[in-house]
């Protein structure tokens, strides 16, 4: 509905600046350097879906390498030779090298280039705002550079497969001192560029965490309070503050570990350092462990900011489709503080087997154990909300209802991890993969597709097909289980992550015989080629529909109460027809004696 | 389309919105000094009893000029004073005394700098000089009357010199050798009183020569890295102030009130800059 023609965001009051607004910015201004909410959600989200899709190719390359070692990798095998050389890829087999430089870039790139960015970025850029009632963000041209900084930070990124020596090779958790001898034959080299492009991805964070959590105090419409926010909003407020805390000492120990690359400082290389049989010429006296607390003590939390804004989504998605308030809202609230502050005390349980004492290890357990109470208050309520309801069993709805079960098996599956007794055991092993992944992936991704399929309506006035976004939920939560399940089989018989050939040498001239687990890998990549074309129909979806989706029939074609949807769509730049005014909770839905069955928060009694 | 409480504040927080933004941003700030404060403290820590350079990683004590550090000090302080005073001078009218304010706000940011630049060039002509017996010396390079910055041996080398005049420090009270890795002369003119004592030492003698540089030892590693990163936001705030009060001051004509606004956020920035460095000096010159 291209209605928007009243002045945006404006009452009578500021009818005087209305010629001033209406200068036509020019396509620059407008699409890459604006400074519009939605716009930057819009360039977050197309980028970062781009990254998504990367992170996912170069793990479909080493799937195939860890099913079929050493044999040429199909179709892409002899470009990635010409392209990276045969140090990497040698007549399309995939070294060891360059195993370790795609798995380093695929956990990096999936968490900060594309889960974040898409979560956070995107969905927290144009959904927030809307939510609130408010015209923009507080620092709309802050928020234009936040996207820019991303950008290069993913172009610094992405350019560190070109050069000599290849992108960073010391996993996505860079520990000291293997990433800083590495790649000691490059004074720049891939771990160098990593550090950089982490620094620039930081600082985009840092700025829109600022941003957001000043909008949210700041813009809220009249009447919205704050336990009238949608959950949404409240799951980006935390998701702000653990950025905005988390983020910075990492940025601290990318600056620390950059100066031991380039200038040969010891920040996090121990005294007596031996590398291929020779002493390394520096001062020595740091510490490696140093180096993984200042990383766990952002990337602890950052696990809450990968799930906390899908958690956000689906629950949304979830009120909206069994036409009920959210069962439990206030405590769904409170655990979701509770995990912001209990976040930042549980980092030093990726560090069980670094010797550290058991009184340590015993607070860091007690306090792993506690945060996995809030988690479960937020998945139970969310459960609970179903009861009763008459759903619709929409795409987003479908992605929802996945998310609850899977993150569930994620969740349940990360206490093993958190008790130190089983985790000497599990630790570095396809069980921690298995556990992490069906967090962030059938978990946060499904969260995130949900998103995709409920918001596109609203930000291209099209919706996208059913049929085919159904097909695509049917084969991605198959092939996505299929994948991860046997994981948890390959890492309780002891296959450790990170190895290129998939532990056939391991298990061959290492400890002994397969213990029947090696044609697991064969099972699970072909399982990943099946997710790889369940992707296919999303893709053609997406795009067709931009164009060819069916139009709404009204700015609100799910009927939801949240102000998002009391928007023209697509929302004009300032957002509202007219300054919104809350008049009551966020999710209205089956108010008994109303005449329908919402009641939007705008809607005076 | 306009924000609102870009300017005034919101009712129900009382604050405007860049007050909110500059206080989330510094909470960030503090989290970012807190690691750097944090890998200080470890380093320190896990570091061998005794003192640098008597022991190889000892912690050294006494290698900062506590007098210029202390002026700086000083320096920056009253710059906090200062900007505070701009501010005042707004609130009250006074244009022409904001003005003087800013000014001296900004001089006294140079001028941190410039005693900061000094201080570095000192360490940058500081040398640990390692002799192949084993015993350890600092001190200053005197090469044909000048002293050289960050010489390593390959310097020595390439200027074809057979051996080289250093100003050695004669070991300070804080200091005690433990064994004996200072040479046996410089023992005695330490128990004689002398505080310097010019010697030459045969080229084919020394194994290995550093500055007082970030890779020679984690001490100067922290040192620099704290300090370079406090100077950096120094000269960013300087920078700012400068702006705001110099050159976009035409907006106290056009919007006073957001004006304002502006040099309470900059002051507000300005007195984080200084009060990591009232932390960052007891503790990299006195502890
Ligand atoms: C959806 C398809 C995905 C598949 C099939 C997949 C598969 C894998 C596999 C097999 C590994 C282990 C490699 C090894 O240890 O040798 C791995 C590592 C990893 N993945 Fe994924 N992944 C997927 C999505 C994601 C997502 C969405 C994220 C993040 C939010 C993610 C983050 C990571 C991280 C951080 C690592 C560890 C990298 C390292 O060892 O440093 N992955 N992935
Ligand atoms: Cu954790």
């Amino acid at each position: 509905m291209q209605t928007a023609t009243t002045h945006p965001g404006s009452g009578a009051a500021h009818a005087d600046s209305h010629a001033h607004d209406h200068h036509e910015p020019s396509f620059l201004t407008k699409y890459i350097f604006s400074s519009d909410h939605k716009i930057i959600g819009i360039q977050y989200g197309l980028t970062s879906l781009l990254f998504l899709l990367l992170g996912f190719m170069l793990m479909l390359a080493m799937r195939q390498q860890l099913a079929y070692p050493n044999q040429p990798i199909p179709i892409v095998g002899g470009l990635l030779s010409k392209v990276l050389g045969n140090d990497m890829a040698s007549q399309g087999v995939m070294q060891a090298d360059l195993y370790n430089a795609f798995g380093a870039m695929h956990g990096t790139i999936m968490v900060f280039l594309a889960i974040v960015p898409l979560a956070f970025g995107a969905f927290g850029n144009y959904v927030t705002p809307l939510q609130i009632g408010a015209p923009d963000m507080a620092f709309p041209r802050l928020n234009m550079a936040s996207y820019h900084f991303f950008f290069w930070g993913g172009v610094v990124m992405l350019a560190s497969f070109f050069i000599p020596g290849g992108a960073a090779k010391s996993g996505w958790t860079s520990y000291s001192p293997l990433a800083t001898v590495a790649d000691l034959n490059n004074v720049i080299n891939g771990q160098t560029l990593w550090l950089i492009g982490m620094v620039l991805l930081i600082t985009s964070s840092l700025l829109g965490a600022v941003n957001f959590i000043a909008t949210i105090i700041q813009l809220r419409a009249k009447g919205m309070t704050w336990m009238r926010l949608p959950f949404f909003v409240w799951a980006q407020f935390v998701t702000g503050f653990l950025l905005l805390l988390a983020f910075p000492p990492l940025e601290a120990a990318g600056l620390l570990q950059l100066s031991d690359n380039v200038l040969g400082t010891s920040f996090f290389l121990p005294t007596g350092l031996v590398y291929n049989g020779k002493q390394l010429d520096v001062s020595g006296g740091g510490s490696p462990l140093l180096w993984q607390h200042l990383f766990w003590f952002l990337a602890h939390p950052e696990v809450y900011v990968l799930i906390l804004p899908a958690m956000g989504i689906v629950s949304e998605v979830i009120a909206n489709n069994t036409r009920k308030p959210l069962w439990g809202y206030r405590s769904m609230v409170y655990a979701a503080l509770a995990i912001g502050f209990l976040a930042f005390i549980v980092w030093a349980h990726h560090m069980y087997m670094t010797g550290m004492g058991t009184k340590i290890a015993t607070f860091f357990q007690t306090t792993t154990m506690m945060i996995s109470v809030p988690s479960v208050i937020i998945l139970s309520a969310l459960f609970i909300s179903l009861w009763g309801g008459s759903i619709r069993f929409n795409t987003p709805m479908l992605f929802a209802l996945s998310f609850l079960p899977m993150f569930g098996i994620g969740g349940l599956t990360g206490l093993p991890l958190g008790l130190n007794a089983s985790d000497i055991y599990l630790h570095d092993s396809y069980y921690v993969i298995g556990h992490f992944h069906y967090v962030v992936a059938p978990g946060t991704i499904f969260g995130l597709f949900a998103g995709v399929y409920f918001w596109f309506p609203k930000i291209t006035g099209r919706m996208m097909n059913e049929f085919w976004g159904k097909v695509h939920w049917f084969f991605s939560l198959i092939a996505m289980n299929l994948i991860f399940a046997p994981m948890f089989i390959q890492g309780i018989r002891g296959m450790s992550r990170r190895m290129y050939d998939g532990g056939a040498t391991y298990f061959s001239v290492g400890v002994g015989a397969d213990p029947g687990i090696l044609w697991l890998n064969k099972f699970i990549t072909h399982a990943a080629v099946l997710l790889a074309v369940a992707q296919i129909p999303f893709i053609i979806n997406f795009v067709w529909s931009i164009w060819f989706g069916r139009k709404v029939d009204s700015d609100n074609p799910w009927q939801a109460t949240t102000l998002d949807w009391q928007t023209p769509t697509p929302p004009p730049h300032g957002n509202f027809a007219s300054t919104p005014v809350a008049h009551r909770g966020p999710y209205d839905y089956s108010v008994p004696g109303a005449k329908r069955d919402f009641t939007p928060q705008d809607q005076p009694n | 389309m306009e924000i609102p409480y870009a300017v005034k504040p919101r009712p129900d927080t009382g604050l405007y919105n860049a007050k909110v933004g500059i206080w989330l941003f510094l909470a960030s700030e503090v989290m970012l000094f807190g690691a750097f404060f944090s890998t200080y403290i470890l380093l320190r820590v896990q570091a061998p009893h005794g003192f640098w350079p008597d022991v190889a990683l000892g912690w050294p004590h006494g290698l900062l000029n506590i007098p210029i550090g202390t002026f700086n000090t000083a320096v920056l302080i009253t710059s906090s004073v200062t900007v505070v005073m701009a501010w005042i001078a707004l609130k009250q009218n006074q244009f022409a005394r904001f003005r003087k304010f800013m000014a001296v706000t900004v001089l006294c940011a140079l001028g941190f700098l410039a005693i900061k630049t000094f201080e570095y060039r000192e360490k940058f002509g500081h040398y640990v000089i390692q002799l192949n017996d084993g015993s350890r010396i600092t001190g200053h390079l005197n090469v044909n009357g000048s002293s050289p910055l960050l010489w390593t041996l390959k310097d020595v080398e390439a200027a074809k010199l057979e051996a080289l005049k250093v100003e050695v420090d004669i070991p300070n009270k804080f200091r005690f050798p433990v064994g004996h890795p200072i040479p046996e002369d410089i023992h005695k003119a330490h128990q004689a009183g002398e505080h310097h004592r010019e010697r030459e030492i045969k080229v084919s003698d020394i194994s290995s020569l550093k500055a007082f540089i970030p890779s020679t030892h984690p001490f100067f590693a922290i040192y620099f890295t704290m300090t370079f990163l406090h100077g950096l936001h120094v000269f960013g705030g300087a920078m700012v102030l400068f702006y705001f009060g110099f050159i976009g001051s035409g907006m106290w004509k056009t919007d006073p009130e957001r004006f304002t606004n502006r040099i309470e956020v900059g002051g507000l920035f300005w007195h984080f800059v200084d009060l990591v460095w009232i932390f960052l000096f007891p503790v990299v010159y006195l502890l």
